[in-house]
């Protein structure tokens, strides 16, 4: 292999572990870019009638902080350790399609930047991330929700595509041995999150189609007066937009359930009980969506249903919870960065669990709804659950991936600044939401008494900025004169653990045969009889296998021309009628990538 | 962007007496709020000699009470049976959270790993009756809290008895303001509600545009008004009060800034009131005032309205009693002269709006445009606007 670090060389890769940290480079500059979003909203609030941001520019920026926040950032990232870890985790030296993989990246990072265009052309969307219709529909000539529908269609298709690919992984290329309930929790969250994926993105995607039709060929499905209906959009959206709540939140919940068990020396206390859980709470993450619509007007019985699913949706995450309380209890815990985070995740999500029990009793939500309590609860449950459990994994697989240890003097730093920074920043919106101050408002006038709360989560957002920072600093600290990690710094129990750091390109030298669930850690101990952890001698030196034989996917150009082709289609459909012709230009794009890729030799004769 | 200050003092002088004495019991409240008003005054001396600007929207004035749009102090049956139910639930989530809490930390300090001291750990893979135990319970306690949140629902679902002899008021939420009509009286007006107490009051609500929210917590949760369909609120003020709140679904550009205005009367009172409404406007024969009714004619009646005239034109407030009114704006702005006459030198400074994007051919109304009046137009028909009482 030659030129493992030129642009070329990534622009083309099909190596899962490239692509994965393809996605965390990209997620972490989308967190960049979504916290300055954050930080300019909390800036405007800090005071009341702010004037920082005019009410143009706000409308913008909370609608493109949770859009980046959610598909630019939190989904990427979790993509990002999914694609490198879910291989090596059960076993497999690659996803099961490893151009799909790359076409999935590429047509991601397309689709982000088209958003970003938006900026620079007019304006970004500013309907808000949920686009409620009519509201998204009223304006056709400025084409800001064009940006939106599109956009969000074209990083649904990058999600769709990896789900696809991630299942198909699971259900194909475990190793010898490595039955279902014996893969690791983190696997079979992301398991569940592909079919989430699967089947909730064409919701989503019939929608934005009927939105960008609305817009520009004078369809009226969400036009009252043209005969269609706005509530139409708001199921369509949450029957979408629910389980994709569980799609930012299960990657974090099967963190936690590797980093728990590593850090306390013992096994995941009652793992069927946490996998299935995760199946169930994936399964009834479709039936609790009206719970977002419980001022809409939908009648008291189909509020009560919606209030009885979503109350018990509570219960398989109590589960999850009790297990991991379980899992600690009676264990030798190590206090890590990892385990910090993941120990903060607990709690926090308690907190954003018990505010979500009280969104489902449905009068209530009649006055918490659209207000800053709704807006406390979710980022207690995406910030203090999907981000610390992600920060977890960052820690966790940093010196996997790095082959060096992130410092953790400044890792704890980073994890105490983080967490107090967000108990700050949203705890008081608790009290501001019940006070009265509904979401989405650009300024608040004097006399609410809601002055003192929104400095004070103001100043806990640049608390959260000042972390982030430290995180940064950490990262560089690393690169430079990091501790070397060796191939197993925590003592981990998983497979990614029997490898070097980083990992060779084929994973594993040969492939591994799985005896029992969190094999490599029974490679190293054995239990006595009363269950108590027992280290064996160093086994003998593994079978060095025959790496040079191994085939591995050939690098392919074909994936990024096919997404760019995707990208100008896009571009040109904003602009109706005379986009049309951009349009056929990236359609033509595409569909000689698509053909070159379908004639591409399956082995390269170079090779080996 | 609009002229700010603290000049909360300005808009005290201009507001009703009714409005006076409450901000008088606001002010014996504490001495926390005093020490703020004091700052508050400062405050308002110093931006009144910088600019002689105001705030338009410092909300202190109109309500008493610190927290006017607090949805945890019910003034109404409905929010008071909103209100019980959430703390219920708010208790009982305090208790687990506490005990998750309680647990968690005890177990990161029992069996945290202390320097050389290393231990075997048992391996303890699960326990089937503590899983039982752990799904049931919860289960249990959800069950338990679904009951009263049910039945609760139905209650405040409800259509008004036939026997209680609701008034009905037809809500229309327009961007960014609020149509109120009364069927039962044949007017109606815009941003600020009368109702009567102890009498319930059934809500209509729809939308001439984009979905809106109606919300005025101490009376009752919020309802959305959606285009194409109608929802209702039940709701009832025990006292005579004003209360204040704001459309809480977002509905673009100045969302912020819809405010509204329930003015909650003995039924005497708002008897008097809603005769006064119902009266035709009586328009002016001489002076600036009938010069001002001049140029409405040429300028504002294409949006606006004043009933017992020519002028019906249903896309923007209904203006036949504008004069008795605290506020306009979306019941953002003090009805001042002054804020009137900024307002009609360009209505977008003091209120963000669209109206380069209105299209009254389909009805989309996104603002008021600036209509190049000059100063002394402005003051007639300031003078006009004066005398609909």
């Amino acid at each position: 292999m030659t030129g493992n670090r030129g642009l070329w060389h990534w622009l083309t890769t099909t190596d899962h572990k490239k692509i994965g940290k393809l996605y965390g480079v990209t997620a972490l500059a989308f967190f960049v870019v979504g916290g300055v979003e954050a930080l300019l909203i909390r800036l405007q609030l800090a005071t009341p009638n702010g004037e920082i941001l005019s009410a143009d520019a706000y409308n913008q920026m909370f609608t493109m902080h949770a859009t980046t926040m959610v598909f630019l950032v939190v989904m990427p990232a979790a993509a990002a350790l999914t694609n490198y870890f879910l291989p090596i985790l059960i076993g497999a030296r690659d996803v099961a399609f490893p151009r799909l993989n790359a076409l999935s990246y590429w047509i991601f990072l397309f689709g982000g930047l088209f958003l970003t265009l938006s900026f620079f052309v007019g304006g970004a969307p500013d309907g808000g991330w949920f686009g409620y219709a009519p509201l998204s529909t009223q304006v056709p000539e400025v084409v800001r929700m064009d940006y939106w529908a599109l956009g969000l269609l074209v990083l649904g298709l990058a999600s769709v595509l990896s789900s696809v690919n991630f299942i198909t992984t699971v259900l194909t290329l475990r190793a010898p041995g490595m039955t279902l309930m014996r893969m690791p929790v983190f696997a079979w969250m992301a398991t569940v999150v592909s079919f989430l994926l699967l089947f909730s993105l064409p919701i989503i995607t019939i929608g934005l189609l009927q939105v960008y039709l609305d817009r520009n060929l004078g369809t009226a499905f969400f036009s009252a007066a043209g005969g269609g209906d706005p509530i139409l959009w708001q199921h369509l959206f949450w029957l979408f937009g629910h389980p994709e709540v569980y799609v930012l939140v299960l990657p974090a919940m099967g963190i936690v359930s590797e980093v728990l068990p590593t850090f306390s020396r013992k096994p995941l206390f009652g793992r069927p009980f946490v996998i299935f859980s995760g199946i169930a709470i994936g399964f009834m993450g479709f039936g609790v969506w009206a719970h977002h619509m419980f001022t809409a007007g939908l009648g008291p019985v189909a509020e009560a249903a919606f209030a009885l699913t979503t109350m018990f949706i509570a219960v398989p995450t109590g589960v999850k919870i009790f297990n991991w309380l379980g899992t600690i209890w009676g264990g030798s815990l190590r206090l890590k960065t990892p385990m910090l985070f993941s120990l903060g995740f607990i709690f926090l999500f308690v907190i954003g669990g018990l505010s979500g029990v009280t969104h489902s009793i449905a009068p209530a939500d009649s006055q918490q709804h659209d207000t800053y309590y709704v807006v406390a609860h979710f980022h207690y449950v995406l910030f203090g659950g999907a981000v610390f459990g992600l920060f977890s994994g960052v820690y966790y697989w940093w010196p996997k991936v790095t082959g060096k240890l992130l410092n953790e003097r400044i890792g704890k730093l980073h994890f105490w600044l983080m967490f107090i920074g967000m108990n700050l920043t949203f705890a008081p919106m608790h009290i501001l939401g019940l006070n009265g101050m509904p979401r989405r408002t650009y300024r608040y006038a004097e006399g609410l008494g809601l002055d003192l709360w929104n400095l004070v989560a103001t100043v806990g957002s640049f608390t959260i900025a000042a972390s982030v920072a430290v995180f940064f600093w950490n990262a560089y600290r690393t690169a430079k004169r990091g501790e070397v990690a060796g191939n197993d710094p925590w003592d981990g129990r998983t497979l990614e653990w029997s490898i070097s750091s980083p990992p060779p390109e084929h994973n594993f030298d040969v492939v591994p045969v799985v005896h029992s669930e969190d094999d490599f850690w029974h490679r190293k101990y054995t239990e006595d009889a009363s269950g108590n952890a027992i280290p064996l001698a160093a086994s003998a030196q593994a079978d060095p296998g025959h790496p040079e034989t191994i085939h591995l996917p050939s690098p392919s150009y074909y994936p990024v021309l096919s997404a760019a082709g995707i990208f100008v289609m896009v571009v040109g459909l904003v602009y109706l009628p005379w986009g049309l012709s951009v349009v056929g230009g990236g359609a033509v794009v595409t569909l000689w990538g698509l053909f070159g890729w379908s004639m591409e030799p399956l082995t390269r004769e170079d090779h080996g | 962007m609009i002229a700010s200050g603290h000049a909360g003092v300005v808009s005290i002088l201009a507001a009703s007496p009714e409005d006076q004495e409450l901000f008088v019991v606001e002010r014996q409240m504490n001495g926390a709020s005093r020490r703020r008003s004091v700052v508050m005054i400062v405050l308002a001396a110093l931006a009144l000699a910088a600019c002689a600007g105001d705030d338009p929207t410092n909300l202190a004035r109109v309500v008493g009470g610190d927290v006017p749009q607090n949805s945890l102090n019910p003034a109404g049956p409905t929010a008071a049976k909103v209100d019980s139910l959430f703390w219920m639930v708010l208790w009982i989530a305090t208790v687990i959270f506490v005990l998750v809490t309680l647990a968690l930390v005890f177990v990161v300090f029992r069996f945290r790993e202390r320097k050389g001291r290393s231990r075997t750990v048992r391996q303890l893979h699960g326990n089937t009756r503590l899983e039982i135990a752990w799904t049931i319970i919860p289960a249990v306690i959800l069950a338990a809290v679904a009951v009263p949140t049910i039945s609760t629902l139905f209650e405040i679902r409800a259509a008004p008895d036939p026997e209680d002899n609701a008034l009905e008021i037809e809500v229309i939420g327009h961007q960014w303001w609020w149509e109120f009509r009364y069927p039962e009286y044949g007017f109606t007006t815009a941003n600020e509600m009368h109702i009567p107490t102890g009498r319930p009051v059934y809500l209509t609500l729809t939308s001439a545009d984009v979905i809106h929210s109606f919300w005025v917590p101490r009376l009752s949760g919020k309802r959305d008004a959606v285009p194409g369909r109608l929802t209702n609120i039940l709701m009832e003020a025990d006292e005579p009060g004003t209360y204040i709140g704001q459309c809480a679904e977002f509905c673009g550009l100045a969302h912020a800034d819809m405010r509204q205005r329930v003015f909650a009367q003995t039924e005497a009172e708002f008897a008097a009131w809603a005769l006064a409404q119902t009266e035709p406007a009586a328009l002016p024969t001489e002076g600036a005032a009938a010069a001002g009714w001049e140029t409405f004619q040429t300028q504002c009646t294409s949006c606006h309205a004043i009933s017992g005239t020519s002028a019906t034109s249903q896309l923007a407030p209904n203006l036949t009693h504008f004069a008795s009114r605290t506020s306009f704006a979306g019941a953002t702005l003090d009805n001042t002269d002054d804020h009137l006459r900024q307002w009609l030198r360009n209505p977008s400074s003091l209120v963000p709006m669209w109206p380069e994007r209105n299209d009254l051919a389909a009805g989309r109304i996104l603002g008021m445009p600036d209509l190049g009046l000059t100063e002394q137009q402005i003051s007639e028909l300031v003078a006009f606007l004066r005398t609909l009482e």
